[in-house]
C-alpha cells in the first residue's frame, strides 16, 4: 500500500464546468471520424430508391423486369415485399413502408432496389416502370381545414374569456418550410446476421425507435434486430423518423449481403421531414399600463401526407402561443392538417419557433401602439418561477430567469460604428450591390419559451451504464452524439461524479443497453446525463462502502492517507452500475388545454442588429447578442457551439432558409437554391449564459441545443422591421418583402 | 465513361467529331451527371491543355480559371469573377466552361455583353469569332456547333475607362445571381449596360443606354429615366428564386447603382 505525499485531492481532469477537447473533434477535423457514409462490409450491395414524380397519384402497376434484366441487380421490392407492417410512424403509424396504391407526396418512396455497385443500383431504380395516374393533389392547407384532413385539433381556454382590453392589436404571420439540410445525408448499412436476423447502422436520432419500427414492418421477433449507433453528421430533427431504416434491412434479409444506402442532397431534401410552415393569427389586449390581459391565437399547420410528429409539434406551437409571458384569459385554437405536401415533423424548436415569430411581433406592436418600449413592455409581462404558464396554468417550479434574461439584453453594449467600408460587410456581401449610403441600420428584441424534455404524458426516460474499465470507467448508451457534443459532457458527468480523470462514452447498440431516449427536444443532457450521474455516483458509492474508503480518485481507493485498492484491483472487479432516469412526471392536458404537461422550461433572448439595403430588399445581420437561461453549464465551450450554432439557424429562418413548394413539389431540393448562411451571413455572437441552480438535470444542468434557434428568427425579423419600417408578417423575409412591399 | 485527355487543341476538337462532351473544371457537367441528367458516354477532359489556359491581351483562352480572372482581369470582370461560386469552383471553373453552359445567370456574361466581345469557337475546319449575342440563342443553348470548342473570348481592344459589376442574390455570397449587371461608361458619354438573369440569355438595355449616353452629365431625374428603361427592357420570369416584378425592379436599381458609380 501507498501512501499519499502532498497530493491535492479530488481534482480529476475534464469534469463539468470545464470545456475539455471532445473525444471525436480531432478525428472529425482531420477526415478520420467513420460517418455512416462510410461504412463498408465485405460484399456489400448498393441501394437506391424509386420515389414519385407525383404529389399525388395512384398507382396502377409496377414492372420491375427492366431492371432484374440489368445485370448485377440483386433485388427489386415493392410494397408487396414488405414482411410485416405495412407502414410505420413515431406517433402513428401511417406511413407505407413503400407506396402501395396511392402515392401521397413527391418523392415518396415506391421500390428499392440493391445491385452490385451504386450506379447500376441507380440505373435499376430508373429502369422500374410505374403506372402512375395522377390524382388532385391536396396542398393547400386551409382547404385541408375545411376538408376536415387534420392529424390533430387544439383547444385552449383559459381564465375568463370574456375579458377584453383597452389596447388591441391583431396580426397575421406566415413561416416558410425550413428544412435541417444536415450536411451528412441519411446513410446506413444492413448486415444480415446469416441467422435471419440484421445489423442496422443507420443515421439515426433514436436507434431504439428505430428498431421497434424495423421489428414491427419486418416481421421479426425484437432479438432479431440490432440497431446501432454510427457516426452522424448533423440531424436538427431530421433523423427521428425512420426513412431508409426498414428498407436497408428489407434488402439485406432478401438478398442475404450487407447492403448500403446514401441518399443524394436532393434525396435528403424529400427523404426526412421538414420544420412545419405555418400560418398564424394573433389578437393580444392590454391595459393602458402593458398588462397583457387577453391573447387569442390560431396556429395552422401543414402536417404533410403523414402523421410524422405533427401531433406533438402542434401541442407544443399551442402551449408556447403566448410566449414567456404571463397572461389570465387565453384561447388558442390549433389545427395540423394533412395534404398532399412532404411530411414534416420535429425540427430543433419543434413547434415553439413558429409561434414566437407570431407573438413576439405582436409584442412589438403592442409596445408600439402602447408608445412603450419594446423590452419594458415584455419586462411588465415577463413569465418566472412560480407564475401559471399562460396557456396551460402550469405553475412553473424551476428556475426561469425571463427578468434577467431581459436586463442582461438591455446591458449590453449596441455596435457603435455605422455601416462597414468593407462592402463584403454590407447588404449583398461579394455582389457589391450596396453601399453605406444605400443602409438603414434597425435592432430587434426576441424572447423564446420551449419545454424540455418530453411533455404530455410521455414516459420519458433514459438508460446509461457506468463499467468500471482498466484505465478508468466507460459510460455505455444509446443515445446519438449527433455533433452536439453528448459524447463529452457525459464523460465529464462521469469524472465529476466518480472523481477521475478516465472516462470514456461507448455507444452501444439496442441488443445491450436499454433506451435512452431521441437525442431531440433539448433532453439529453438532462435525461442521459441524469442517469450517468447517477450511475456513477452509485457505483462510487458502493466501492467505497466495499472498501470502506472515503476517496476515489485515479489511482483508487483511499482512506485516509492510505490507497486501500488501487485501481488495478478495482479494474479486475466486476463493479458496473445501470441506472434508468426519469425526469419529473407530465401529464395531457385536459379538454381546455390545462394540466402538467412539461418537466422543465428554458428561456432565452436575443438582440439582432442588422443593416438593411430597403431599396433592394438585401439583409445583413450584423449581431445577434443573447442571454441564455442554461441551468448550469456542464461544458461552457459546447453551450456556445449550440448557441452560435442555433443563432445561425435562426437567422437562416428570417432571412433565406426555405423550401420553395410548386402545387406539392419541393422546386429548390439542392444546395444551390436552399440557401444555407455562409460566414458572410453569419452574425458575430455574444451570449451571457445565465446559471441557477434548481432544475432537475445534472448539476442543474438544462438542456440547451432548441432555446437559441426559437427567439432568434424573430428578433432578426424585428430588426428588420425596425430598419425598413415594413410590416414584415412573413420569415424568410425576401428581398421583394422589403423593396416591394 | 471514357475520358480521353488530349495534348493539342487539334486532338481536342478530333475527339469532339465522335460526339463526346467537352469537360473543363467540370463544376458544371459534374452536376449535371451527379443528379442523372446527363450521361456523356465520351468526354473530352481539357483541364490539361496548356493551349487553352493562354491569355495574350484582349484573348483569354477559353481554359483560364475564375480564380485568375479575379486577380488579373478587367475590373469589372474581375468583380463578377469574384462570386462565381466558393473559391474551389474558381480554382476549377473556367470562363470557356461558363460560355459552354449558357446560364442565363452565367455571372461572367454580362461583362462580355457589355464590352461586345467575341466567342471563339474551333473546329476541323478552323476558328470563327461569334459576337456575343449571336453565341447566346437561348436558355442553356448557344451557337455552339458539336465538332466545335470554345477555344478564346475576344475583347476589345480598348475597354471603357469605368466598369463596374453587382449582383443581386439572396446570400452574400456563393449564390445564383437574382439579377446581375455591368455597366461601362466611356470618357464620351458612351455607356452600355449588360444583364443577366433577366431573360432566357444575357441581354443589354439599348433604350436606357441611349438615353444616358446622350447626357454628358446626367441629372438625378436622368438617372431616374434611366432606371425606369432597364427595368422596362428587361424579360424576366418568376421562378423558385424570385418575381418577375422583383428583378425588374432589381435590376433597373442595380444599373442606375453601377452607373453612379462609373460617374463618380
Amino acid at each position: 500500500m501507498s501512501t499519499r505525499t502532498g497530493r491535492k485531492v479530488g481534482t480529476p481532469q475534464g469534469v463539468v464546468g470545464t470545456s475539455p477537447l471532445r473525444p471525436d473533434g480531432i478525428p472529425k477535423l482531420q477526415g478520420r471520424f467513420e460517418y455512416a457514409q462510410d461504412l463498408a462490409a465485405e460484399g456489400m450491395l448498393w441501394a437506391a430508391t424509386v420515389r414519385s414524380p407525383h404529389a399525388r397519384a395512384r398507382i396502377a402497376s409496377i414492372d420491375i423486369a427492366p431492371a432484374l434484366a440489368i445485370g448485377g441487380v440483386h433485388a427489386c421490392l415493392t410494397a408487396d415485399d414488405v414482411p410485416g407492417r405495412a407502414t410505420f410512424g413515431l406517433e402513428h403509424p401511417d406511413q407505407p413502408v413503400l407506396a402501395a396504391q396511392e402515392a401521397r407526396f413527391w418523392g415518396e418512396p415506391v421500390a428499392v432496389v440493391a445491385a452490385e455497385d451504386l450506379d447500376t443500383a441507380r440505373r435499376a431504380a430508373a429502369a422500374i416502370e410505374v403506372g402512375y395516374e395522377p390524382l388532385e393533389a391536396l396542398t393547400d392547407p386551409e382547404e385541408a381545414n375545411r376538408r376536415d384532413e387534420v392529424f390533430r385539433r387544439m383547444r385552449i381556454r383559459r381564465g375568463d374569456q370574456s375579458v377584453r382590453g383597452a389596447v388591441v392589436v391583431e396580426g397575421e404571420y406566415e413561416v416558410g418550410m425550413q428544412d435541417q439540410a444536415p450536411l451528412g445525408t441519411e446513410a446506413g448499412l444492413a448486415v444480415p446476421d446469416g441467422q435471419g436476423g440484421v445489423d442496422l447502422y443507420a443515421t439515426s436520432q433514436y436507434v431504439h425507435v428505430d428498431q421497434e419500427q424495423v421489428v414491427a414492418s419486418l416481421g421479426l421477433r425484437p432479438d432479431q434486430v440490432r440497431s446501432h449507433p454510427t457516426g452522424i453528421g448533423g440531424a436538427f430533427g431530421a433523423r427521428e423518423d425512420v426513412n431508409l431504416h426498414i428498407h436497408l434491412c428489407m434488402l439485406a434479409l432478401h438478398t442475404g449481403r450487407p447492403v448500403k444506402m446514401v441518399y443524394r442532397r436532393s434525396e435528403s431534401f424529400t427523404g426526412h421531414v421538414h420544420r412545419h410552415p405555418a400560418w398564424l393569427r394573433y389578437r393580444h389586449e392590454a391595459d393602458r399600463d402593458g398588462r397583457l390581459v387577453r391573447v387569442e391565437a390560431s396556429v395552422v399547420l401543414d402536417g404533410g401526407a403523414y402523421a410524422s410528429t405533427t401531433s406533438a409539434v402542434l401541442a407544443n406551437a399551442c402551449y408556447f402561443a403566448v410566449g414567456p409571458y404571463t397572461c389570465d384569459s387565453v384561447a388558442v385554437d390549433g389545427v395540423g392538417v394533412r395534404t398532399n405536401n412532404p411530411p414534416c415533423g420535429a425540427m430543433r424548436g419543434f413547434g415553439a419557433v413558429q409561434v414566437c415569430f407570431g407573438y413576439e411581433s405582436q409584442m412589438d406592436r403592442l409596445a408600439h401602439a402602447l408608445e412603450m418600449d419594446p423590452l419594458t413592455l415584455r419586462e411588465i409581462n415577463a413569465l418566472e418561477t412560480g407564475h401559471p404558464l399562460a396557456t396551460t396554468g402550469q405553475v412553473i417550479q424551476t428556475p426561469l430567469p425571463t427578468v434577467e434574461v431581459i436586463k442582461s439584453l438591455q446591458a449590453m453594449p449596441l455596435p457603435e460604428a455605422g455601416p462597414s467600408d468593407l462592402p463584403t460587410e454590407l447588404p449583398g456581401g461579394s455582389g457589391l450591390t450596396s453601399e453605406p449610403q444605400h443602409v438603414t441600420r434597425g435592432v430587434g428584441y426576441a424572447l423564446g419559451i420551449k419545454n424540455l424534455g418530453f411533455s404530455e404524458g410521455s414516459d420519458d426516460y433514459a438508460q446509461a451504464r457506468v463499467r468500471i474499465t482498466d484505465s478508468g470507467a466507460v459510460v455505455e448508451t444509446a443515445a446519438i452524439e449527433v455533433g452536439q457534443g453528448l459524447v463529452t459532457v457525459l464523460a465529464q458527468i462521469a469524472r465529476s461524479a466518480l472523481g477521475i480523470s478516465h472516462v470514456e462514452v461507448a455507444h452501444v447498440d439496442t441488443s445491450k443497453i436499454d433506451s435512452a431516449g431521441s437525442t431531440s427536444a433539448s433532453r439529453q443532457t438532462q435525461v442521459s446525463g441524469g442517469a450517468t450521474l447517477e450511475a456513477a455516483q452509485r457505483l462510487r458509492e458502493r466501492i467505497l462502502g466495499q472498501f470502506d474508503g472515503d476517496v476515489l480518485d485515479d489511482e483508487g481507493v483511499w482512506r485516509g492517507d492510505t490507497l486501500v485498492t488501487p485501481w488495478t484491483a478495482l479494474a479486475a472487479g466486476d463493479w458496473e452500475e445501470t441506472v434508468t432516469f426519469r425526469h419529473p412526471p407530465t401529464t395531457m392536458t385536459d379538454d381546455n388545454g390545462q394540466g402538467v404537461a412539461h418537466a422543465d422550461f428554458a428561456v432565452a433572448g436575443h438582440r439582432a442588429v442588422v443593416d438593411v439595403d430597403v431599396e433592394l430588399g438585401l439583409v445583413k445581420v450584423l449581431r445577434v447578442d443573447t442571454a441564455q437561461d442554461v441551468g448550469l453549464a456542464l461544458n461552457p465551450q459546447s453551450v456556445r457551439g449550440q448557441i452560435e450554432g442555433g443563432i445561425l439557424q435562426g437567422v437562416g429562418l428570417a432571412v433565406m432558409e426555405e423550401l420553395v413548394m410548386g402545387e406539392g413539389v419541393i422546386l429548390n431540393p439542392t444546395f444551390t437554391d436552399y440557401l444555407l448562411p455562409t460566414i458572410l451571413d453569419a452574425p458575430e455572437v455574444e451570449a451571457l449564459l445565465i446559471e441557477q441552480e434548481g432544475s432537475w438535470g445534472p448539476y442543474g444542468a438544462k438542456g440547451v441545443g432548441e432555446p437559441p434557434t426559437i427567439s432568434s428568427t424573430a428578433a432578426v425579423a424585428a430588426a428588420i422591421r425596425a430598419a425598413s419600417g415594413r410590416e414584415i408578417e412573413r420569415v424568410p423575409v425576401r428581398p421583394q418583402d422589403i423593396a416591394l412591399p | 465513361m471514357e475520358i480521353v485527355h488530349p495534348r493539342s487543341i487539334e486532338e481536342a476538337i478530333a475527339g469532339l467529331s465522335d460526339g463526346a462532351v467537352p469537360l473543363a473544371g467540370g463544376t458544371d457537367l459534374m452536376v449535371e451527371v451527379n443528379f442523372g441528367h446527363v450521361r456523356p458516354e465520351n468526354v473530352v477532359g481539357l483541364r490539361r491543355l496548356e493551349p487553352l489556359r493562354e491569355w495574350d491581351g484582349s484573348r483569354i483562352g477559353a481554359g483560364v480559371t475564375w480564380r485568375r480572372i479575379e486577380k488579373e482581369g478587367p475590373t469589372a470582370l474581375a468583380e463578377a469573377a469574384r462570386t462565381v461560386g466558393s473559391p474551389q469552383i474558381r480554382n476549377a471553373g473556367t470562363i470557356g466552361g461558363n460560355l459552354g453552359t449558357a446560364s442565363p445567370a452565367g455571372d461572367g456574361h454580362p461583362f462580355l455583353a457589355a464590352v461586345d466581345a467575341s466567342i471563339e469557337l474551333t473546329s476541323a475546319g478552323g476558328s470563327r469569332l461569334v459576337a456575343w449575342d449571336e453565341f447566346f440563342v437561348g436558355v442553356k443553348k448557344t451557337a455552339r456547333a458539336p465538332d466545335e470548342l470554345i477555344t478564346a473570348v475576344e475583347l476589345p481592344d480598348e475597354l471603357p475607362e469605368r466598369q463596374a459589376f453587382g449582383k443581386i442574390g439572396i446570400r452574400n455570397a456563393m449564390v445564383i445571381a437574382t439579377v446581375c449587371a455591368v455597366v461601362t461608361r466611356s470618357e464620351d458619354g458612351r455607356t452600355t449596360v449588360g444583364l443577366g438573369s433577366v431573360a432566357p440569355t444575357p441581354i443589354r438595355a439599348p433604350r436606357a443606354e441611349t438615353m444616358i449616353s446622350s447626357a454628358a452629365k446626367p441629372t438625378d431625374a436622368d438617372l431616374a429615366e434611366f432606371q425606369r428603361l432597364v427595368s422596362e427592357e428587361v424579360r424576366p420570369i418568376t421562378d423558385h428564386r424570385s418575381t418577375e416584378e422583383y428583378r425588374r425592379h432589381g435590376a433597373g436599381v442595380l444599373a442606375r447603382r453601377l452607373l453612379e458609380r462609373c460617374l463618380r
